[in-house]
């Protein structure tokens, strides 16, 4: 039976942003996956420890902003003795193109993966020709 | 006087000690490998807490296992497309993983406990009794 390969870890890489923040808060970016269907685009976007109510989602200026809070105050109380990942906000913005229709966009967080589906305009939607 | 505390100090001080004891020598590695998933231990009074990251993992893809100080995480994490997709982008893994940990104190197997939720499995490791330090008072 074939022996299916080891996960490995991906460590958490931190946001570099030009912006600066005024908080010292630390941003991660989840990992994300793109993929596209027929109607839609959707992101698959990874973040452990989120809760649904932690989660902003929203387009400005044809910018998709995604940013999740952590609640840290289920660590109170706890000394670290041994650590491997570090712990924070997530943070990841993409460029919307002009096939989205950035009015249905919705959202699903189950088990910290945050599932966004970009519904994409009538305009941009697979026409087919048929050959006569 | 009213003392102005940052909200945000707590959890900058929180993050900067996990970032030192990135090195730690503490944990011992089981009796087999892998990397996957990442943990981190955590001490609650005399008992231990283990969080583990495992986004996208559902409780029935999950196995705990504990035997003396031994903790055994196995499972298998699962990335699932539909069919007609086109893939853009793709960061995140799939596979199985297998890992255990020894904790270098005896805990209480029977009363172990393991939650699962958004993605993070918390494990409450509670010391023995027999193996807790006593107070020994001055004379």
């Amino acid at each position: 039976m074939a022996r299916s390969q080891a996960l490995e870890v991906q460590e958490k890489k931190e946001l570099v942003s030009k912006e600066e923040k005024t908080v010292p808060a630390r941003y991660y970016v989840p990992t994300t996956d793109i993929y596209e269907t027929e109607d839609a685009l959707t992101l698959v976007m990874e973040m452990p420890g989120v809760d649904k109510q932690a989660v902003d989602v929203n387009v400005e200026n044809d910018v998709l902003r995604v940013e999740a809070r952590i609640d840290f105050s289920k660590y109170e109380g706890l000394e670290p003795l041994y650590t491997e990942y570090n712990i924070g906000y997530f943070a990841r913005s993409f460029t919307l193109s002009n096939k989205i229709d950035q009015q249905q966009i919705s959202a699903q967080l189950d088990d910290g993966v945050l599932t966004l589906t970009l519904k994409k305009t009538k305009e941009a939607l697979l026409r087919r020709i048929p050959v006569s | 006087m009213a003392m102005l505390s940052d909200p945000f100090d707590a959890l900058l001080e929180f993050q900067q000690t996990l970032d030192m004891y990135r090195t730690s020598s503490w944990l011992g590695a089981g009796l087999s490998g892998g990397a996957y998933p990442p943990l981190n231990v955590f001490r609650k009074g005399d008992d231990i807490v283990v969080i583990i990251e495992v986004p996208g993992v559902r409780k029935a893809d999950l196995q705990i296992q504990v035997k003396d100080n031994t903790i055994r995480i196995a499972g298998a994490k699962s990335v699932r497309y539909g069919d007609n997709v086109a893939l853009h982008r793709r960061e995140r893994r799939a596979g199985s993983f297998d890992r255990a940990v020894t904790v270098p104190v005896e805990i209480d197997v029977d009363r172990v406990t393991a939650e699962c939720r958004d993605g993070m499995l918390a494990l409450f490791l509670p010391r023995a009794e027999r193996d807790k330090p006593k107070s020994i008072t001055v004379r």
